[in-house]
């Protein structure tokens, strides 16, 4: 059994304002080598904390406050700025959210993607170049030429999210995390950019934490998946068995009220008020249980 | 089937002035009956949200004619259209925009009230208003209240209780559940469905994503680059759509299921390249 790629152990955040509320749980979760691993949840749910948190960037109002994220034998939270600087974009990658405001208007591809080859893969000016150009050739980019020579705007916005997807594989990263990588996108090119994800992923070898707010897109691209609502796990598993037999009534309460358009009559469930209920009753108890010992 | 309440024939839609201003709208014939509930999907660049402005009259077509309960209203100017806003309103995609943070939801839904003289006094108008509230879920206690005070569901809400208190009989709802989380999104849209019901009303509802769009709308229009590809009661498109168009549309909808052929089905190399 060789080691997980990235092992989130029991992190915990709270955030800075509205009285310490918490952000994160003791959430815990393993991303294997190879795996597409889904991190589901709705807003509030503390996904994008903990992708943030693997990413070094926790926002100025976020303060983590316990757990470990296991990384090639380092706690990821303990790391220098220049030890941090020195892992990502190298080995752990980011396909952002919004390929619009991702990339830099003013400079043309070519200049962007060669930045990081050469500085972080010590790629001379004239490699650099080549391996840009062969890595839009990898994501089906039909001429790469011109949209090297193209700035931002002349892009589409599949297009551009297919440069990041090149620039985030270009330097063989371990781990690429992808943050809601298709919510800006046409359904369409959707399928497009989820089809080069798994295709790079699988010809790399790459482990992805995949960040998702839509239980269809996880289940078409995901192995596993682990499940969060208010910054705590509420099930983690198999895909398919999560969807075909979720265990925890979150995991059920979201898929009922998933539209469907094979099941608009039973479908959009509005979640039933006893599962809110209940679901705040564990949040709460959870929250006493952890912060009793500390006070005692 | 039912009477039509709005009738679109041949709408083009140009932006610009001139012949260099190519259509957005190529020649759009739509139809909605009274109360009856029509999905408007498209991707990005379809022309679906310039659609739903042409037939408010919030752009004016540069051909093409809208009819709305048998009148003719297409070159009605800003006076003559007055009378109509109340009966045709809409609801827009960003509640947070479109409510001013600096009036109370009480002073949002009862200006309205009084403008289009629905109530005569401050304390009719109240009551018009509270029975609005009632209607969408949200206590009448909400008057009090801003709109960066409530939650992504509830300023939704606002914005049909904005709509429906001026009992209209057509309402246009433009993307007004993509920014919302799935399980508010289910309850804002079975509101809808309810209140479509209740009311009567007729409702020409824009969006992009077709599963939505299948579990509250009777027929759907699909929209490709400012034309319509198909358009049909949902039972049928959706079992047999006439378009390859609509096909690859819903073949591209992730559904929760575990489907492993699924992410190298369909949708070609072609549209890869130009994506």
């Amino acid at each position: 059994m060789t080691t997980p790629r990235l092992t989130v152990e029991a992190l915990s955040a709270m955030s800075l304002r509205d009285g310490g509320r918490p952000i994160l749980r003791r959430v815990s979760l393993v991303v294997d080598r190879g795996e597409v691993h889904g991190l589901v949840g709705e807003s509030g749910a503390g996904k994008s904390t903990i992708a943030k948190a693997i990413l070094g960037i926790i926002p100025s109002q976020v303060k983590v406050t316990g757990g470990e994220i296991g990384f090639e034998g380092s706690d990821l939270l303990t790391l220098s700025a220049n030890e941090l600087r020195a892992v990502l974009g190298r080995d752990i990658a980011l396909i952002p959210q919004d390929p619009s405001t991702a990339l830099n208007p003013a400079r043309r591809i070519d200049a962007q993607m060669t930045d990081g080859l050469r500085l972080k893969g010590g790629l001379s000016a004239r490699d650099a170049r080549t391996r840009a150009g062969d890595l839009l050739e990898e994501v089906q980019i039909r001429d790469p030429e011109r949209v090297l020579a193209s700035y931002p705007h002349q892009l589409s916005g599949g297009m551009r999210q297919r440069v990041l997807i090149a620039a985030a594989f270009g330097l063989e990263p371990k781990l690429v995390i992808a943050d809601e990588p298709t919510t800006a996108l046409d359904v369409t090119v959707q399928k497009q950019i989820l089809r080069l994800i798994r295709s790079m992923q699988e010809r790399h070898g790459t482990s992805v934490l995949f960040v998702s707010h839509d239980l269809g897109v996880v289940a078409k691209i995901c192995d596993r998946l682990t499940v969060l609502y208010m910054g705590k796990v509420m099930e983690q598993g198999a895909t398919a068995e999560v969807l075909a037999a979720p265990r925890h009534p979150y995991t059920r309460a979201l898929l009922a009220a998933n539209p469907r358009y094979d099941q608009p009559d039973s479908a959009l469930q509005p979640t039933p008020p006893e599962v809110i209920a209940a679901l705040r009753a564990e949040i709460a108890a959870f929250d006493a249980r952890i912060v009793e010992p500390r006070n005692g | 089937m039912a009477e039509d309440l709005l009738v679109a024939r041949g709408l083009v839609v140009a932006y610009g002035r001139g012949a260099a201003a190519p259509p957005v709208l190529h020649g759009v014939d739509i139809e909605v009956g009274k109360g009856e509930t029509v999905g408007i999907v498209g991707e990005s660049g379809s022309g679906k949200t310039t659609l739903g402005r042409a037939l408010l009259g919030l752009v004016s077509p540069t051909a093409g004619s809208v009819v709305f309960d048998g009148s003719d209203i297409t070159a009605l100017d800003e006076q003559a259209r007055r009378p109509l806003r109340r009966r045709m309103q809409m609801i827009f995609q960003e509640p947070m925009s479109s409510l001013n943070p600096r009036h109370t939801i009480g002073r949002i839904l009862i200006e309205p009230v009084l403008l289009h003289g629905l109530a005569n006094s401050r304390q009719a108008a109240r009551t018009l208003v509270h029975d609005a509230l009632d209607r969408v879920g949200l206590s009448r206690g909400t008057v009090e209240r801003y709109s960066y005070e409530l939650s992504g569901g509830q300023r939704q809400r606002v914005g049909i209780a904005r709509a429906v208190v001026l009992s209209p009989d057509f309402v246009l709802a433009d993307e007004i559940v993509s920014g919302l989380d799935v399980s508010t999104q289910a309850q804002v849209l079975q509101l809808l469905k309810e209140l479509t019901g209740e009311m009567h009303l007729a409702l020409a509802f824009i969006s992009h994503d077709l599963s939505v769009i299948r579990s509250i709308c009777q027929r759907v229009v699909v929209m490709r680059e400012g034309r319509v590809v198909e358009q049909g009661p949902c039972e049928r498109v959706f079992a047999a759509p006439t378009s390859s168009y609509t096909r690859m549309l819903i073949d591209a909808i992730p559904l929760p299921t575990v489907d492993p052929g699924w992410l190298t089905r369909g949708v070609s190399v072609e549209a890869a390249a130009s994506a």
